[in-house]
């Protein structure tokens, strides 16, 4: 299918596509590998007049180290960070990820900052980062914003960043633990998430269990006391609320959710 | 309207196209050049697989207009020793990995930049790398044996 | 050296290999306008008006046209009285998706825009998706003058109760074979260009003679003034059959226009308006003894046809029942039918059309004869098989008598690929480790009707008739080219054909050329379906190569000074026997076929052409047996397959690469239904929810296994070439092989069957006792 009609603005500052989101309010979305929302376009679900091309802003690309955290720009691709020396050096659990999303053609598009400013709650990407503690930048009129992941996802497809913010940068911290992993259930080996679960440390975290990436937090206090891998993993879906679809009931989502969990906590404590 | 210049096979294109305009429209219809085709419209058949500056990517998911001053090979683009054809053509000539020939331009394209990231790739690198190019004909088998018959013949050089 | 039996390199690959193929899409003459349906978005609804006022002042827009448009043309061909198809939706539309106008406009772009704004105000009527919806009382009558949802109905003429109550013991099941969506990876199109001169229509279709017929009789244009071509064609597996409505709308709105029409569906469109296949309920009954013996069997089909009955749609059912034995020798055996009309998308012929469904029934009720028994599923399947020196056998249907085949044989050759013992011992091992995944081992043998060529075989179908026909012209070079009737779609016909003429006629491959798929070049010919493409297509260019041997000689004999019967053809020359370097070239028998000064006085100018109609006395009978050993993981339900080995016996191959390659894609499409595919509905609104390849799961590369693919070969007695079609072999035989397999890793949970798509979450919920 085609998208609606549009018009392009290619950017090549941070600062010229925040003037243009301004200029062009809620008609404009911006676009960067287009992994997200050309599809969306495409089936015409999304119809936005303009969009502001922010995929040459060079500043945005790249991944570097500073202090104790990687900065990843918001522009790069899945790709690179599977393929990132950085990445497996400090924070593998992402690498990991990103090598799960989608196939090698949409990994060589899709960008890091698009797939979490579309805030799906299946998105790879985002679980893993919110199990990583990572924080994300968003360049608005009124200055730069750090955003925790905590307050990022905020509900179906809706996260933090206003209509006229730019997502620059996702900061990861070093991990401060061997012990992470990541797991995806998918109907096929190509598919999104049925349920996946990203642990990094005393963190637990759910893809696909609700309207946003949620943290396990039964499952997190359980461990904290002390319980085992097993007892702990049956809480994973407490204060979760997965939906039914085609892919899976809700009843299997949960299901699945107490077996990755499991499975991940497994993995992770057994790296060395 | 945006004039977007692609360097397509190596050719200079100049098209005036609407903003809208998918790269695969752009390729088939503005250039003329039909080897990539179009199978599905949610991005997920690969059938539209093209290189964009050497990477691997579905050309019905990028606008004409993002591959701006850009290279893209399709599969009119590639050449080699065998009578012509690339050592991952020849491939799946040897080892019958098409049929239909529909889904094979994006096959191609997608096995062709595999072995250039990874020269010599096992069954495994093989059916992932192409995790995301739906044929309908072959069942796979072939087709991984046609990507691993052009990595022993020069394929990944 | 023989070109039949070798592994021949494809004709067709270097073009399709460079992207010089020509699909439907990639023609693009000057001034080409661009049309898209108009798509119902209710499954049930009696449209009240279309306001086209908006869709008309949009950019780029020629025209719309509605179903009031064509009022003076008739409903599409092939339907059943009181239930036919309309060319376009008029007073009431029966599924979602549903064509009720159709935009012009100067390019799919504007086309796509223009497409929302056509305004259709519905009155929602009740919709019914399944079998069980469409027959309750008081369910909504799809077509008024008809008070009921049932097409045809034939019941059985015995309930064999007599020979059940005989029986040892009885078992029964209801199988339902899921919807599945076709999907060739090119979806249906058509371009269509009505000139001064003529139609020519290029359309995405199996059977160019076949559409052409029918659209030239609902245009009322004489035939020779309407030409289909059918260029490369991008999958069909039954799908492309069908008279679409577009096929016939197209010709006119080129005609009306004054110019090109092409109309390509993209995917989304295709997953609603391209038909279906499979969509049937079985009830079985079945009777047997201690010893495993199957004494009745009894089936009753119910036949989802969806809104309208497809001329094929309306035949599987019969193909259904027809093979509900298998290949085994069951004494009494019932079969009745009835065949539905609901709110979906019509059903046709899918990779296999009626078979695949006959196959898994009597599969599945196999191994839940083995369960009951308590006997091995192999030891069950061995002793009720047909014994090969019982063909030709008579079946319970007259119609069916099946050829050739040596059903134990196949078994035992797929038991030595498979490592049965080795197999078994590993799922004891797994089943005593609480943390190794389950093993099952499945079987499926079976036989498939095939080679749809004697008379009266597809005109049933909608068909002109069943033959097939071939054509050979000799150059005045002494290069052939082949017409041939049956037009394919990644069968491989140029190689085949060329290999065959080539083993005849003594001409090299590579001064074959083979031309398919346009009705003004190819005289007549039927289509690619059912597995028919070898023994009557192949059939026909080696008759018709014989026929035109004899006057080739005739004039050989006649250069050289020679008796014919001492003629003999090889290297591409013909030679004296028994006198080496006596020989003249078929360069030279070419050229002087065309020059009646140096003909022997009986033949004239032109001789060496050739036309043949092949006409077969029976069908053929492809079998096999194949194996599937899956690995379950017990937390998740998840099936791996492990092993999946194939033994088919087509019987002669004429090329091992194709005849491999065929099976593969069918073996890979029937994995695909047992554990990925199944196309849904909401069944309280009739709106589907698997419209796009998101949604309805297609298998890539990492979902399928590498297949251990072995050949036993029977030949076929009903044509001169031994072949019987391997088309569909794949399709039929594997989904039962997969599912056999989940069930029996299932055994010790006491699961006695589970319906496709066996997802991991049914067989989660089978693991624990949930339905």
């Amino acid at each position: 299918m085609i998208p609606a009609l549009f018009t392009h603005v290619p950017v090549t500052t941070v600062k010229e596509a925040s003037d243009a989101l301004m200029h062009y309010g809620d008609d404009a979305k911006l676009l960067a590998g287009g992994h997200s929302l050309l599809p969306l376009m495409k089936l015409r679900l999304a119809t936005p007049a303009v969009l502001i091309d922010i995929a040459r802003i060079s500043d945005l690309r790249g991944i570097r180290e500073d202090k104790n955290k990687l900065v990843v720009g918001a522009l790069t691709t899945h790709e690179q960070i599977e393929n990132s020396p950085l990445i497996s050096k400090y924070v593998p659990l992402i690498g990991a990820a990103a090598k799960l999303v989608g196939d090698p053609q949409v990994r060589n598009r899709g960008t890091i900052g698009g797939s979490v400013a579309h805030g799906d709650a299946a998105s790879d990407l985002s679980v893993a980062l919110f199990a990583a503690n990572a924080s994300f930048v968003a360049t608005g009129p009124k200055g730069v914003r750090v955003i925790s992941a905590v307050d990022f996802f905020l509900g179906f497809w809706t996260t933090a960043l206003n209509q006229d913010d730019v997502l620059t940068e996702i900061h990861i911290p070093f991990a401060q633990t061997p012990n992470w992993s990541y797991q995806k259930f998918t109907s096929r080996s190509q598919d999104w998430a049925v349920v996946s679960v990203a642990v990094s440390g005393s963190n637990i975290i759910l893809g696909a269990m609700g309207e946003i990436p949620l943290r396990a937090a039964k499952c997190e206090e359980a461990i904290a006391s002390g319980a085992d891998l097993e007892q702990a993993s049956n809480f994973a879906d407490e204060g979760t609320s997965p939906s039914s679809d085609t892919r899976a009931s809700a009843d299997y989502r949960r299901h699945l959710a107490k077996v990755l969990v499991f499975d991940a906590l497994t993995e992770a404590k057994q790296r060395p | 309207m945006t004039v977007v210049r692609i360097k397509l096979n190596g050719v200079p294109q100049q098209h005036e196209v609407e903003d809208r305009t998918l790269l695969i429209h752009y390729i088939r219809e503005n250039a003329r050049l039909t080897g990539a085709h179009i199978g599905c419209d949610t991005s997920n058949c690969g059938a539209c697989t093209v290189l964009l500056n050497g990477k691997a990517v579905k050309s019905c998911t990028v606008l004409a207009v993002q591959a701006q001053d850009e290279e893209v090979t399709t599969v009119e683009g590639l050449s080699g020793d065998f009578n012509g054809l690339s050592p991952v053509q020849e491939g799946f000539r040897q080892q019958h990995g098409l049929q239909c020939g529909y889904c094979t331009p994006g096959m191609v394209m997608a096995s062709t930049a595999l072995l250039r990231e990874n020269p010599n790739p096992n069954e495994d690198d093989i059916r992932h790398a192409l995790e995301g190019n739906i044929c309908r004909c072959t069942g796979y088998e072939m087709i991984v044996n046609s990507v691993r018959w052009a990595a022993e013949n020069g394929g990944g050089k | 050296m023989s070109l039949v039996g070798a592994k021949v390199l494809r004709k067709e690959d270097p073009s399709l290999l460079t992207g010089r193929g020509k699909f439907v899409d990639d023609f693009s003459p000057p001034n080409t306008a661009f049309a898209q349906f108009v798509m119902s978005d209710q499954a049930h609804a009696n449209i009240i008006s279309i306001d086209v006022s908006e869709t008309l002042k949009m950019p780029g827009v020629l025209g719309v046209w509605t179903a009031a448009d064509f009022i003076s043309f008739p409903n599409l061909p092939g339907g059943m009285t009181d239930f036919e198809r309309p060319v376009l939706a008029h007073d009431r539309v029966r599924w979602a998706g549903e064509p009720v106008a159709i935009v012009v406009a100067e390019n799919r772009y504007q086309a796509a825009d223009a497409v929302p704004t056509v305004l259709v105000e519905y009155e929602t009527l009740d919709a019914v998706t399944t079998v069980e919806q469409a027959t309750a009382p008081g369910a909504p009558m799809l077509f008024e003058t008809r008070k009921s949802n049932v097409l045809t109905k034939v019941p059985m003429l015995d309930d064999l109760e007599k020979h059940f109550a005989k029986s040892h013991n009885r078992a029964s099941l209801r199988i339902v074979n899921q919807r599945c969506a076709v999907v060739p990876i090119e979806t249906v199109g058509c371009l269509a260009d009505w000139t001064l001169d003529g139609l020519t229509i290029w359309a995405t279709t199996q059977a160019p003679h076949h559409l052409r017929n029918k659209l030239a009789s609902w245009l009322d244009t004489p035939q020779n003034l309407c030409r289909v071509i059918a260029p490369d064609v991008g999958g069909g597996f039954g799908a492309k059959i069908v008279w679409y409505p577009e096929f016939f709308v197209a010709p006119l709105l080129s005609k009306w226009l004054r110019r090109p029409v092409k109309f390509m569906q993209t995917r989304s469109e295709a997953m609603v308006q391209m038909t279906h296949g499979r969509d049937q309920v079985h009830e079985i009954e079945v009777g047997f003894e201690k010893n495993g013996k199957i004494n009745a069997l009894r089936m009753v089909i119910s036949q989802n046809l969806g809104a309208y009955g497809d001329p094929t749609g309306l035949g599987l059912a019969t193909l259904t029942g027809w093979m509900a034995a298998g290949c085994y020798k069951i004494p009494h055996v019932s079969t009745g039918f009835r065949t539905v009309v609901t709110n979906t998308t019509p059903v046709a012929a899918y990779r296999g059309a009626g078979r695949p469904e006959a196959t898994f029934s009597i599969e599945r009720i196999i191994d839940l004869v083995a369960l009951k028994t308590n006997l091995d599923p192999v030891k069950v399947r061995q002793i009720n098989f047909i014994q090969p020196n019982e063909f030709p056998y008579e079946t319970h249907n007259e119609a069916v008598v099946y050829d050739s085949g040596d059903f134990p044989q196949a078994l035992d050759e797929c038991l030595r690929l498979l490592d049965y013992d080795a197999a078994k011992a590993q799922q004891a091992k797994n089943l005593a480790d609480r943390n190794a995944p389950l093993i099952g081992i499945g079987f499926s043998c079976w036989l498939e009707i095939a080679g749809f060529g004697p008379n009266g075989s597809l005109e049933g179908f909608g068909h002109l008739a069943s033959w097939e026909s071939a054509q050979i012209r000799i150059a005045p070079d002494g290069s052939a080219t082949i017409f041939i009737g049956s037009s394919p779609h990644g069968q491989g016909h140029e190689t085949f054909v060329a290999q065959i003429a080539s083993d005849e006629l003594g001409i090299p491959f590579d001064r074959i050329s083979v031309i398919h798929g346009d009705t003004a070049t190819v005289l007549q010919g039927i289509g690619t379906m059912g597995s028919r493409g070898v023994p009557t297509v192949g059939s026909a260019v080696k008759v018709a190569s014989e026929r035109l041997m004899v006057r080739a000689k005739k004039i050989a004999a006649h250069l050289l000074e020679a008796a014919e019967q001492d003629i003999e053809v090889k290297d591409n020359a013909f030679n004296v026997r028994g006198t080496p370097g006596k020989k003249v070239g078929w360069s030279d028998v070419g050229l002087t076929s065309f020059q009646p000064l140096r003909l022997p006085p009986e033949l004239q100018a032109g001789t060496l052409e050739e036309r043949l109609f092949h006409e077969s006395p029976n069908f053929s009978y492809p079998s096999g047996a194949y194996a599937c050993v899956v690995e379950v993981n017990r937390k998740t339900g998840k099936v791996k397959i492990q092993k999946m080995v194939v033994v088919d016996d087509c019987g002669t191959v004429i090329n091992p690469l194709l005849a491999e390659g065929q099976v593969h894609g069918g073996v890979a499409q029937g994995i695909a239904q047992a554990l990925y595919e199944q196309v849904s509905y909401d069944t309280s609104t009739g709106q589907p929810i698997t419209a796009n390849l998101i949604d309805y799961l297609i298998p890539s590369a990492p979902d399928l296994p590498n297949y251990i693919a072995g050949r036993i070969t029977t030949l076929c007695p009903n044509n001169p070439l031994g072949a019987k079609g391997i088309g569909e072999s794949g399709a039929v035989g594997s989904p039962p092989a997969v599912v056999n397999a989940v069930v029996n890793a299932l055994s010790s949970f006491g699961v006695e069957h589970i319906d496709m798509p066996v997802t991991s979450e049914k067989v989660w919920h089978a693991m624990n006792g949930r339905k």
